[in-house]
């Protein structure tokens, strides 16, 4: 929810942008160069790259000094409370940042998912100082996070790579020393992408060899399928499996029976 | 059907009498419904836990009946071109194939599956809590101690259904439950791998194992349940239902409704009403999503994937062994982080299978029972009962362990660790508290029928003092209080041979482990003492000074 209402925003006040004629341009050349895309993913995801200019970058940087630069050091050059951010890209702090992970609240097992503190353009800001640091994974393009692609592969590929943390419906999953795998069951496919080619907390890193870019849409197209259609059966009790069911027919269950088993033995009194 | 019409009263004559007269010259049925249907069964909320098993072990057969018409017991590989489209084109077995057309392509199959499955839960939890009801109400006692392992045996067979069925839709989640059984199958040296693949027909996971389930599922395991079931029911009708204690309720009687017509007729109506609630359940919540699991792939394991509930403590077992105790001797791997799970829950099911005979062995008891215990006044069977429960309680809430440490927002080392705690010390600390919270209860209950209630009504004595007066309790209620058998520890006694025997010993310090702490219940002579003592001018534990004191000789110890 949180994730849909400023990842929408952000693309409205892309297409006002001053330079949103240069962005369709670039759009419009990733496109035509179809071929060249599917193989070369930097140009597929390079489509907001000419957003970034020189005032962003230095709104960024004033930014980031403000907010981020007591752990992350001054030049994002890292300290011992924080990594150096040079080369993480734009993804990873649109991420990051977007999802009200960083700025960090307090330090813990992980970096707990809070209400965002910026605005998309504040957000995108940060993003674009951080990746003129160095080059590293930039904001993916709408067409490989809108969930147009194959569902079946992609839950196939989520089974395989995964489930083992966030579970086959993607509820979460516990990790260890109190670190968890969250639910994916409000994220937005921009996030998710992101997630994958940046590895945040203790998720490895996916990048375009190991699932390609494709595969990644593919993933995201079977997330947002499970998102966007409630389970044929009724009620998921959270898909969390066998567990939940079991507490909902000890409780519910046998509980409403055993009311009733009072209910009939109490009438003939 | 032939028992309505043979109820019928014969005087209108025609049709019904004429047929109810050939049915009963050819199979003399009115003895038999002579005899049933004046069967008393005693009204108890507890006691309609069994029905409510039996009810849904009916609901199981006809949902299950109706699911084989549409599945293939095969793992022959197909690919899916079914409704759901996140599965659309990837193959899976013919079991996989068939089970998600039952969920998407047949007409109300999905509603089968869903009732069959929740049925399946509510029967297996059912059991659960009907073992618990006998248990803790001493009903096991002879004469019913066969019936106790007939049931036990029963619960057993349950698990092993809800455990085959689990496993035939060949999902992802029921094949990792299989390779978890593979596993452990695997870790009992010598013969292990050679069971393995005798039940697999060859490495996991092969394509013999649905097939075989199957049969063992809709076949063999209903049979044999079914033949226990009638057995048990036909016990019953033997021993006559047990009741609890009450004014006219006797060892010698059973006081009650008749089956026919008002026990009938309710049991009846209680079908519906359970068959209704899980249809209920089925219809709105979702069970076992195998569309989400996916085809069953030996590599990927999902995040929080358990067996269902009733396994559960035997995964929690294996969640709480610690690491590091393989090691290999003899050229062989010595497995003990199985073993160990493996013969501790071995143990645990085999002692609550002869609990009953324990029992009769340690209170030297060859009376038949037919009043049951209130739990409080059988400590320490309820102390042990109460520590079994927590031990089952913490083996089981570690099958979950991830999703409490999630939900609870805790490490899951934490929740392991606790729960290792619960499972070996927790038993312990349950039974001390258990027990003294029952002698507690009873030491309530003898002051209750010695000095009665407080009526809250405050008397000024002519002297200027103040006291509550204690109203006394009525016959009734007091007859509830205090009948209830008392054992005492038993003597150890040479044998003929003049020899005291080592079982003797045992059976003698078990039999004073039993019963050493323990109120007596409250005698006539006690009784009349009380209330002629003028019991309700004076404060309560002035009283009880004296009474104790002059009274109470046999009464050993309270511990306190």
């Amino acid at each position: 929810m949180r994730e849909k209402r400023t990842s929408k925003p952000r693309r409205k006040s892309g297409r006002r942008h001053p330079l949103a004629t240069v962005a369709l341009i670039a759009i419009g050349l990733a496109v035509t160069g179809g071929a060249y895309a599917a193989i070369n993913s930097s140009t597929a995801t390079a489509d907001t790259r000419p957003v970034a200019s020189q005032s962003t970058i230095e709104q960024g940087e004033k930014l980031f000094q403000a907010n981020c630069a007591t752990c992350h050091g001054m030049g994002a050059a890292g300290t011992s409370a924080g990594p150096s951010l040079v080369g993480v890209g734009a993804a990873s702090v649109d991420f990051q940042v977007g999802t009200g992970r960083m700025p960090l609240a307090q330090t813990g097992p992980q970096a707990e998912q809070k209400p965002v503190q910026f605005t998309d353009d504040q957000v995108k800001a940060l993003a674009d100082y951080v990746a003129s640091l160095g080059p590293g994974p930039s904001i993916p393009a709408d067409h490989l996070t809108n969930g147009g692609g194959n569902a079946a592969n992609g839950a196939e590929l989520f089974r395989i790579n995964c489930a083992m943390c966030h579970n086959v419906a993607g509820a979460g999953g516990a990790l260890t020393e109190g670190k968890f795998a969250p639910a994916l069951t409000d994220v937005s496919g921009v996030h998710i992408y992101e997630a994958m080619v940046s590895g945040p907390q203790s998720m490895p890193v996916f990048n375009d060899l190991n699932i390609s870019p494709e595969d990644k849409r593919d993933i995201i197209t079977y997330l947002k399928y499970v998102q966007d259609n409630r389970s044929p059966g009724g009620f998921e009790l959270g898909s969390l499996g066998p567990v939940a069911e079991g507490l909902f027919i000890w409780i519910f269950g046998l509980g409403s029976i055993v009311a009733l088993t009072i209910w009939i033995t109490a009438k003939s009194n | 059907m032939s028992t309505v019409t043979t109820q019928q009263p014969a005087k209108k004559g025609g049709f019904t009498a004429a047929a109810s007269n050939y049915i009963d010259e050819r199979t003399s049925i009115s003895t038999a419904v002579k005899e049933l249907g004046r069967k008393i069964f005693p009204d108890h909320w507890s006691f309609l836990l069994g029905e409510v098993a039996l009810y849904s072990f009916v609901v199981i057969l006809l949902t299950g009946s109706f699911l084989t018409f549409f599945f293939h017991a095969a793992m022959t590989p197909v690919v899916y071109d079914g409704s759901y489209v996140p599965l659309k084109g990837v193959e899976m077995s013919a079991a996989m194939n068939s089970t998600l057309n039952i969920s998407f392509d047949i007409r109300g199959g999905l509603l089968m599956r869903q009732v069959h499955h929740w049925a399946a839960l509510l029967f297996v939890a059912s059991i659960g809590l009907h073992m618990l009801r006998i248990f803790f109400t001493g009903a096991f006692r002879k004469p019913r101690e066969l019936n106790w392992v007939i049931g036990f045996v029963l619960f057993i067979l349950a698990m092993g259904e809800g455990f085959t069925g689990y496993s035939l839709p060949d999902d992802l989640l029921s094949g990792n439950g299989l390779r978890i059984i593979d596993g452990m199958v695997k870790g009992i040296p010598l013969v292990g791998t050679w069971i393995s693949f005798l039940l697999f027909g060859g490495e996991f996971p092969g394509e013999q194992i649905v097939g075989r389930l199957y049969t063992l599922h809709i076949l063999l395991l209903p049979a044999i349940i079914v033949a226990l079931i009638a057995l048990h029911l036909l016990f019953i009708v033997i021993h006559k239902h047990t009741q609890f204690p009450g004014p006219g309720r006797t060892n010698g009687n059973a006081v009650g409704y008749p089956v026919l017509p008002v026990y009938a007729a309710k049991a009846g109506g209680f079908f519906f009403i359970v068959f209704g609630v899980i249809t209920l359940i089925a219809s709105l919540f979702t069970i076992n999503p195998i569309w989400n699991y996916g085809p069953y792939d030996p590599s990927p394991v999902s995040a929080g994937t358990q067996p269902d509930w009733y396994i559960g403590f035997a995964d929690g077992a294996l969640r709480l062994i610690p690491p590091g105790l393989e090691f290999v001797w003899l050229d062989r791997t010595w497995s003990f982080n199985i073993l160990i799970p493996l013969v501790a829950l071995g143990l645990f099911i085999a002692v609550v299978m002869l609990y009953p005979f324990v029992e009769a062995w340690v209170t030297g008891d060859k009376r038949e029972h037919h009043l049951l215990d209130r739990p409080r006044n059988a400590p320490t069977r309820t102390a042990i009962g109460a520590a079994g429960v927590t031990f089952y309680a913490g083996l089981w809430a570690a099958a979950s362990s991830d999703i409490i440490a999630t939900h609870f927002m805790l490490t899951m080392e934490g929740v392991i660790h606790t729960l290792q705690f619960v499972v070996i010390v927790g038993p312990f600390i349950a039974y001390f508290v258990t027990k003294r919270v029952c002698l507690a209860l009873q030491k309530k209950d003898r002051e209750l029928v010695l000095h009665g209630y407080e009526s809250g009504r405050i008397v000024k004595l002519p002297g200027g003092e103040f006291i509550e007066v204690h109203e006394p309790l009525d016959e009734y209620e007091r007859w509830r209080l205090v009948s209830f058998t008392d054992y005492k520890p038993l003597m150890i006694r040479p044998n003929a041979n003049g020899k005291i025997t080592v079982a003797q010993r045992v059976r003698a310090s078990l039999s004073r482990w039993f019963f050493e702490d323990r109120i007596a219940p409250v005698t006539k002579t006690e009784l009349e003492a009380a209330h002629g003592h003028g019991h309700h001018e004076v404060d309560m534990g002035e009283v009880e000074e004296i009474t104790v004191g002059e009274m109470n000789v046999h009464r050993e110890t309270v511990g306190r």
